[in-house]
């Protein structure tokens, strides 16, 4: 997803002229493709993640389109007044691009993974939030992200990620949905990089018998509360897939959905991270299939739950 | 690019006097405190847009216009009293200052005409004003930056931050004023957290330092006159101040940074200021 984000960054910094890069002294052997091509538009700040989001955001005062690079925790919780008094209350066109989602970054320690952003983040005003599926969304997103007025925050995990739309995608419309695969038995919400996954599990449960829709979810805010409970309304189960704390993030923006909790049908199961403080080294895969987000987990849900 | 045309025609220190008289009736009428780092910075505010800043009042958002960012935002109805004085909003809008629905909160509004930046958390002024100001210098513009800071704001890690890049970066259309009252929200800055050697510092950082009496109109005038005092330079004013100046029982007083003065108090204070020179 980073390759696939600073690829279409090139390309849009092509023809608009405002679009900026800063980065945090992150994004080694990443990030050089703008730099080399920009580098009147390219900064490296250095390790000052405050600094930075208040420099993004004096640049988008004289009229930049200022997208700010790092690491999960150093994009958003370090800088997250500068993000919340400097880009959201000024409402500047200020794009902050966290890599390393979840635990992409799990051996390296707690203080590299990335967990609560979502609930975080989509609670700050005027923000959108979203967190591309594969590297198709995440080119598509920094589209959209020009396009959006406004301050915005955008999810990545690393890179190498399988490609789900195979096909390709027009466009990733502000809030809405993406349907992946049809199914009329349960349905799977994925945001972010557990989008492959829930392909998987849902070709899993086929061969048992569960037709399973997968729906990506890469728009965390705006959200699009009223596809969720129509969903709810067509699926026996809505089994929502998130790596991160699911309080406040896309399990919580479900249950808080009117119709999502409560709707005629669908039961509502929320995969997700609750509190996680992990001590030792842990893969991302290893992370994921302890706290009920690797496959046999999602298929064993979803086949009993349905 | 905006012609220094529209300079008021009144001396600064008429201006700063008035100033002083317009936030004085403010902070009474809405019971307001942070009086005492508002009549410390009016001398300069007085300069600044006395024809130093190259603004316009009927076009505040002009793209080629002077910023200033009012980082010490808890000052800001000394600003709105400036503003107001230069035309960018009619004088009575003060009188609704800090009232229900008014536009003049109690920390700088950028939705009031001429306030350029929304400030009142300590530290993020500094790095607006470097991504103005690399904004400029990037697109060979000519505009500048102005930030005032208070000096304990100068606490914060993000104020050094900043100042780290704008050296690096040698923003000479940065302008950093520091309101340097040695007061804060608890007393004397040399006791709570001292900043000396402060010139030192900055130096360190590779700013070009200007030391004055932030009082005294014609080192004002000289320093605001020479900018950037150093070419490829960003340039810090150190403006030595008296917390509360120009009302003899506020000056010096850490009182005044949270009292509102009484009716009482508010006529004998604009009765010394119409008496002062
Ligand atoms: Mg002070």
């Amino acid at each position: 997803m980073r390759t696939a984000f600073v690829e279409a960054l090139v390309e849009v910094a092509r023809t608009d002229p405002r679009v900026w890069l800063l980065t945090g002294d992150l994004g080694f052997s990443v990030l050089e493709p703008f730099a080399e091509r920009f580098p009147e538009r390219y900064v490296n700040v250095g390790v000052a993640e405050q600094n930075m989001v208040g420099i993004a955001s004096g640049l988008a005062m004289a009229g930049k389109v200022v997208f700010t690079y790092s690491i999960a925790n150093f994009a958003t919780l370090r800088c997250l007044e500068q993000i919340r008094n400097d880009a959201c209350y000024h409402d500047l066109p200020v794009k902050v691009v966290a890599v390393g989602a979840g635990l992409t970054y799990g051996s390296l320690g707690y203080t590299h993974h990335g967990l609560e952003d979502i609930p975080i983040m989509r609670a700050l005003p005027r923000l959108a939030v979203i967190a591309p599926g594969d590297p198709v969304e995440a080119a598509l997103a920094v589209r959209e992200l020009v396009r959006w007025p406004g301050p915005a925050y955008l999810r990545l995990g690393k890179a190498g990620e399988p490609v789900v739309h195979r096909d390709g995608l027009a466009e990733l419309p502000a809030s809405k949905l993406i349907l992946v695969r049809e199914g009329r038995g349960p349905a799977i919400l994925a945001t972010g990089s557990m989008l492959p996954t829930a392909v998987d599990a849902a070709n899993q449960l086929a061969g048992l018998g569960v037709d399973t829709a997968v729906y990506s979810v890469p728009w965390l805010k705006p959200f699009d509360a009223a596809a969720v409970a129509t969903l709810a309304r067509k699926h026996s189960l809505i089994h929502t897939l998130e790596e991160g704390q699911r309080s406040g993030g896309l399990g919580g923006l479900v249950a808080e959905t009117p119709g999502g909790a409560s709707a005629p049908r669908a039961r509502l199961v929320r995969g997700g991270l609750d509190d996680l403080c992990l001590h030792e080294v842990v893969s991302q895969k290893a992370g994921r299939e302890a706290n009920g987000l690797g496959v046999e987990a999602i298929v064993e849900a979803l086949r009993k739950g349905s | 690019m905006i012609p220094n045309s529209s300079v008021p025609a009144s001396n600064p220190s008429a201006v700063a006097r008035s100033i002083r008289k317009s936030l004085l009736r403010m902070v009474h009428h809405a019971n307001a405190s942070h009086v005492g780092g508002g009549l410390s910075i009016a001398d300069v505010l007085a300069h600044l847009y006395g024809g130093v800043l190259r603004v316009d009042p009927s076009r505040p958002n002009d793209p080629e216009r002077d910023r200033l960012i009012l980082s010490k935002g808890h000052t800001a109805a000394a600003l709105y009293a400036t503003l107001a004085e230069r035309g960018f909003f009619p004088s009575e809008w003060l009188d609704h200052y800090g009232e229900e629905h008014s536009p003049l909160t109690g920390h700088t509004n950028h939705l009031v005409p001429g306030v350029d930046a929304s400030t009142g958390a300590l530290g993020h002024g500094l790095s607006l004003g470097c991504g103005i100001a690399l904004a400029m210098q990037r697109d060979r513009r000519p505009a500048r930056a102005f930030v005032v800071l208070s000096d304990g704001e100068l606490d914060e890690g993000s104020t050094w931050e900043a100042a780290l890049f704008a050296g690096h970066h040698q923003l000479e259309g940065l302008i950093a004023i520091v309101d340097y009252n040695q007061i804060q929200s608890f007393g004397n800055v040399c006791e709570i957290l001292d900043l000396e050697p402060l010139a030192d510092k900055w130096r360190a950082f590779r700013w070009q330092v200007v030391e004055i009496d932030g009082h005294d109109h014609d080192q004002i005038a000289g320093a605001l006159a020479r900018l950037p005092a150093k070419a490829g330079s960003p340039t810090v004013i150190l403006a030595r101040t008296v917390k509360g100046k120009g009302v003899s029982f506020m000056e010096g007083e850490l009182l005044w940074h949270y009292r509102s003065p009484d009716g009482a108090q508010l006529e004998r204070a604009l009765r010394e200021l119409d008496d002062s020179p």
